[in-house]
């Protein structure tokens, strides 16, 4: 209603991003086969890599979590689902269940807000965006664990950053080192700070390949910016959202580095422990591959249905796009 | 309707009438509401690398002081002396040096040529195999290292650099990058050429990459910085110096004794930050490239 005037519906074909697929192009007519030994030799290592390394340690895994191999022995016995059934009742698998979701869907939630905000804010004609754009972007590049190692002296609960700021101010600051619950958000601080940077250049692009005359003819039918916003800015972002959502939910998820060099899944045992670094945990510093294999493939199972929901979802949303 | 669109959105990004106009019902507040805004960003984001800098050049006991010291009182370079000696840095940056120079190397050719295969060449299943390779995006990394340590410490590779290069070396996000780019590419071209009767290699070579170099850019830096920063695998696979990365090294110097050496900590992390930044900085448009045609799919 709002987007009537003399404006057609809002299509995604009008968008000017530069690098939309176009197709195949003709082909010429003969020697239909006659390229496929090229196209094997071409393709075969990188096939083979990804086999080797990718698919068979994945139907591997699912092997090894119906046996109680320690990792280092070369027997191991097959158990039926016993792990299964331990990592159903253990209370530590439920805590870590629970700070994966509260990981993940805070840092997914707070990248995709904030990068949003931070698009539309640097999307504006000020001086100097640009030098904030590089600033925002940059700590995308470095390494999880270097900032990770360095974020512990930033949270350093005596004295770091964020006690000085809050010293500087008469507040005062949770020491983050050994109350879980802060732990968890310095965790999730932490990566969220050095991963915001992608969700805001994604959005930043999508932004500047929006059709702008939609919002003018929004703004001409006197919509408030909320309005206009809501019903023309982000049913345009749509497929972006989408996109970010699928992609940072699976980046989330598999977070190790920040986790590993600050709390080594602690304070008080598992405060900040999520699937993947309980993975490690149990395969690694536990001895107990065979369970690891099964919170791995525990991990997996959910990350399918979850991405199935999106993709799903996804496929409705855009048919209203 | 995509030619005026694309007008349209080179006006937003860089007109100014447009743009004023836009601003213009929100007023001059709002400007100033902008900048404060800016402003608060920039300092979150920057405060803790300065921060990290700013005690990378501190004295061990000018660390331990409330209210924190702000500007180093006796300036040092001490820190950056420490972490380079009581670790064996200079060797971890060697691994990291070689491992991410083949790694990348291996990753971009690799993903060319599958690319090229997929995008440019006729062959049976071929919609299959793009499926297969695209599909490993969705399988973590962090799922399948049980298995994968298990082969490779079987095969005796624990501490090596093929151990540790081999296993990353399968080419997914960069296979999809350049598949795309290469189906941009305009037809008549490709189809002269081959009315010149070059050879697939040959088209390859002289025509399709020098038609793509940007994509290839953007795909070559996401890589070299992704393989530099890469932690999980090398972490695994290497228990000290000899085929250690950066990063794990960093690790070395936070547990090289009970209490926190912090300047020499920050200072390691400052020096493994450096190479990665210098190189964003030279060439952030062509990275934000890629990772945006990355995301224009979807």
């Amino acid at each position: 209603m709002l987007v009537t005037a003399s404006q057609p519906a809002p299509t995604l074909a009008g968008r000017p991003s530069p690098p939309d697929p176009v197709g195949e192009p003709p082909r010429r007519s003969g020697k239909p086969y006659g390229e496929w030994l090229i196209a094997a030799i071409l393709l075969l290592p990188n096939l083979v890599l990804l086999v080797v390394f990718t698919y068979r340690p994945l139907l591997d895994n699912i092997r090894l979590s119906f046996t109680d191999w320690n990792i280092s022995s070369p027997y191991a016995d097959y158990i039926g689902f016993k792990n299964y059934v331990t990592w159903w009742h253990d209370p530590n698998s439920h805590q870590v269940l629970k700070n994966t979701v509260i990981f993940t869907i805070a840092t997914v939630a707070l990248s995709m807000v904030l990068g949003l905000a931070l698009a539309l804010l640097l999307d504006q004609k000020l001086r100097g965006r640009n030098l904030v754009r590089s600033v925002i972007f940059a700590p995308f590049v470095i390494s999880g664990a270097a900032i990770g190692i360095a974020f512990q002296f930033v949270f350093d609960p005596n004295f770091g950053l964020v006690h000085d700021l809050g010293y500087r101010m008469g507040l005062t600051v949770p020491n983050f080192y050994q109350r879980p619950g802060w732990a968890l958000f310095m965790v999730t601080a932490t990566y969220v700070w050095k991963n915001l940077g992608y969700t805001f250049v994604i959005y930043l692009a999508a932004l500047q390949g929006r059709r702008a005359d939609l919002d003018e003819a929004a703004e001409i039918d006197g919509a408030s910016a909320w309005r206009r916003f809501y019903k023309v800015l982000l049913p345009q972002l749509r497929p972006t959202t989408f996109f970010l959502s699928i992609t940072v939910l699976l980046n989330s998820v598999q977070v190790f580095d920040i986790i590993n060099v600050m709390t080594r899944g602690g304070p008080q045992g598992y405060s900040t422990s999520t699937m993947v670094y309980q993975v490690y945990q149990e395969t690694f510093v536990n001895s107990r591959a065979g369970y690891g294999a099964t919170i791995a493939t525990i991990l997996f199972l959910i990350l399918l249905v979850v991405t199935v929901i999106q993709v799903r979802v996804m496929d409705r949303g855009m048919k209203n796009v | 309707m995509s030619d005026t669109s694309a007008e349209v959105a080179v006006d937003v990004t860089g007109g100014g009438a447009h743009n004023a106009e836009a601003m213009s019902h929100s007023g001059p507040a709002m400007k100033i509401a902008g900048y404060a805004a800016m402003v608060v960003v920039f300092l979150v984001v920057a405060l803790p690398l300065y921060w990290i800098l700013v005690t990378s050049f501190k004295q061990q006991q000018d660390i331990y002081t409330q209210p924190a010291e702000w500007w180093p009182k006796h300036f040092t370079t001490t820190p950056y002396h420490a972490a380079t000696t009581q670790i064996a840095f200079w060797d971890y940056v060697r691994n990291s040096v070689i491992i991410t120079a083949i790694l990348s190397v291996t990753k971009i050719v690799l993903g060319v040529i599958s690319a090229y295969a997929l995008a440019m060449l006729r062959f049976p299943g071929r919609g299959l195999l793009f499926v297969v390779i695209i599909a490993a995006l969705m399988v973590p990394n962090q799922i399948t290292v049980i298995s994968n340590y298990a082969l490779v410490s079987q095969m005796g590779w624990r501490n090596t650099y093929q151990g540790i290069i081999i296993p990353l070396a399968g080419v997914a996000f960069g296979t999809f990058l350049m598949r795309n780019q290469f189906l941009s590419l305009p037809g008549e071209i490709i189809e002269s050429a081959r009315m010149d009767g070059a050879g697939p290699l040959k088209m390859l070579w002289r025509v399709v990459l020098p038609m793509s170099w940007p994509t290839l850019i953007a795909f070559s830096i996401i890589t070299v910085v992704n393989e530099w920063n890469e932690y999980l695998w090398p972490f695994l696979m290497s228990d000290d110096q000899r085929t250690g990365t950066l990063p794990i090294g960093l690790t070395f110097l936070q547990n090289n004794d009970g209490t926190s050496q912090w300047a020499p900590i920050m200072a390691g992390t400052v020096l493994a930050m450096l190479p990665v930044l210098i190189l964003f900085l030279a060439l952030q448009r062509h990275m934000i490239k890629g990772l945006t045609a990355g995301a224009v799919k979807g």
